[in-house]
């Protein structure tokens, strides 16, 4: 209260600062503008996080990837490892995947990693390892793991065989069939099956013992069966891919979902 | 020494200043003063004049420069496309005929995101940096980057806006690029996640270029569309943490672009096309400290001073060489 008389003064004071120049008012409102820039490039940067923080996606990363958040600060977004991969099965992401821009991975229902290059030249190719160069064999891989999502629409559990193409004629993905040629892949679209019970997800899996049928009576004239995978499954996405089922009976679980319940 | 500090300082935003009489030379205050004997004043600017009524524009650099950036991305393209094995991977990482190269900003950021030193990464980074120290660090922005020659021609569009009024060049404080440089590595660092390749034009362009087209070109669009109306090579000037990088890696570069003071006619054709014009403030009456002067960490050895001015006052040298030949 004793400081009320003050205040007049101060109101006398005011109009008697001097004004600033032109130059200091154009000085200062380039420091403000500069500040602004500043705040408005690092939060649009920070809105990369988002998604990442979020976890809006849940993306299938090529072999040998660290855990999902270890993968992304790890990766330098060059591409290196989409360069050498025989199928071209790697991709990279776009922006809304925010802090995983540009970083790689692979929609196994589009095109499988079908272990075409023999010795996971992704990983090799990877100049930071990101993706980690402790696995030299396939069946080290751990990508993910398949899971019979889609019961129902599984042709052998339904009892019925496949006649004709797996995917359609217009289906541009690549696989190698070793009896066809053991080095290169050919179009899945130009390999027509014709099969009593349909066997894909078991016949073109790359890795030995990570899926098997169990027939699902013990009548021995029952032909169904179910597809049943095992632990030696890589997450390859090569039964995802060649499953005949639209949308495909069996997925696979990306790495990154295990993490998450874990 | 202290003139040295100071043009350092300038690349992490010290304002321009003339140099203190200490900091000059015997040769170059004795020329100074010849400069403004009134005889010389008259047949200056009678110089300038004759100038004037017959330019000679060189383009000479500008498309050397063009070429250079055209021709090394397209090799990265041309190497995926084709399957050459050339250059592979992008800008940020790449292995050339096999040998690791990493960009040195993108690898700081990476090692200080994954907390880890990686050798691939080490060896790579180390390979570019040595290259790019040789030929003046801030090369890599004018004669590689594909961003920089995106911004070059959203520059002559935003000088030719200008010109009739359409635009307007709002500069900022330079030291907004240091702070920049630094609140991305500590966020890099704390994040865990490699935050400043979110937003990074060389990296998203360079990729798109090679990988295809992505939605994220669509903020490289509107970067451009800033620079066009708003502010004259916003990116290049005020905010790209990799120019500092690579400024910081040619700060004492062999290759330099060399002033000649006793050519000069201090008409300013050289600050007017420059990208990083405080670099070239030596070329004030008054400004400079020594008959021969090299430009400073900031510049980009890009050429465009050298084309533009008529007396050959500037050019290119490599420091050490040139008394050599």
């Amino acid at each position: 209260m004793t400081e009320l008389p003050e205040k007049p003064d101060e109101a006398v004071a005011k109009p008697a600062k001097p004004r600033l120049t032109r130059r200091e008012l154009e000085r200062r409102r380039m420091l403000l503008r500069s500040l602004g820039a500043g705040v408005a490039v690092v939060g649009l940067s920070l809105v990369g996080w988002y998604p990442v923080a979020r976890q809006l996606f849940d993306r299938l990363r090529p072999p040998g990837a660290l855990s999902e958040r270890e993968f992304l600060s790890a990766c330098i977004k060059c591409g290196q490892c989409v360069q050498v991969c025989p199928v071209e099965a790697i991709r990279l992401a776009d922006g809304e995947e925010g802090f995983g821009l540009g970083a790689p991975y692979i929609d196994g229902r589009a095109q499988a990693c079908d272990f075409s290059c023999d010795a996971v030249q992704c990983v090799l190719a990877c100049p930071t390892g990101a993706l980690t160069h402790e696995i030299a064999r396939k069946e080290e891989v751990r990508m993910g793991v398949a899971r019979l999502a889609r019961p129902d629409a599984c042709l052998a559990m339904k009892g019925q065989g496949l006649k004709g193409l797996a995917r359609g004629d217009l289906f541009k993905g690549l696989h190698r069939y070793p009896d066809i040629d053991r080095w290169n892949p050919i179009r899945v679209a130009d390999h027509p099956y014709d099969l009593e019970l349909c066997d894909l997800c078991v016949r073109e899996c790359p890795i030995k013992g990570a899926i098997s049928l169990k027939p699902m009576s013990e009548d021995p004239a029952d032909k169904r069966r179910m597809p049943v995978v095992a632990d030696a499954c890589v997450g390859c996405g090569a039964c995802e891919m060649m499953c005949p089922a639209e949308p495909a009976a069996i997925v696979v679980d990306a790495k990154v979902l295990k993490e998450r319940q874990a | 020494m202290n003139w040295f500090l100071h043009k350092l300082a300038m690349m992490f935003g010290a304002e321009p200043r003339r140099p203190e009489p200490a900091e000059t030379t015997d040769a170059s205050r004795e020329m100074m003063k010849f400069k403004k004997l009134p005889d010389q004043v008259t047949l200056r600017k009678q110089r300038i004049a004759e100038e004037h009524e017959f330019p000679v524009v060189s383009r000479k650099w500008k498309y050397r420069r063009w070429a250079s950036i055209i021709i090394i991305n397209l090799l990265f393209v041309v190497s995926y496309w084709f399957d050459v094995q050339l250059v592979e991977g992008a800008l940020t990482a790449s292995r050339f005929v096999g040998f690791h190269m990493a960009d040195p900003n993108s690898a700081l950021q990476v090692m200080l995101a994954f907390k880890e030193v990686m050798i691939n990464l080490v060896i790579g980074t180390v390979t570019v940096v040595l290259l790019w120290w040789i030929v003046g660090g801030r090369a890599f922005c004018s004669w590689v980057c594909p961003y920089h020659l995106l911004a070059e021609w959203a520059e002559m569009l935003h000088v030719k806006l200008a010109a009739i009024g359409y635009a307007r060049d709002n500069p900022f404080h330079r030291g907004l690029r240091t702070i920049l440089w630094l609140v991305f590595l500590a966020l890099a660092f704390l994040t865990g996640y490699t935050v400043f390749e979110y937003v990074n034009p060389v990296g998203i362009v360079s990729r798109a270029l090679i990988y295809g087209p992505t939605v994220a070109l669509l903020w490289v669009i509107a970067l451009l569309g800033i620079e066009v109306f708003y502010s004259r090579r916003f990116w290049c000037r005020y905010v790209c943490p990799i120019g500092l990088t690579y400024g910081i890696t040619g700060a004492v570069a062999p290759v330099q672009v060399k002033y000649d003071l006793s050519k000069c006619l201090h008409e300013g054709e050289c600050r007017k096309v420059c990208l990083v014009p405080h670099v070239l403030e030596i070329t004030k009456m008054g400004y400079a400290s020594d008959t021969f002067e090299f430009i400073g960490a900031d510049c980009t050895r890009c050429g465009m001073c050298i084309d533009a001015c008529p007396q050959n006052a500037l050019d290119f040298t490599v420091r050490g060489l040139d008394k050599v030949l």
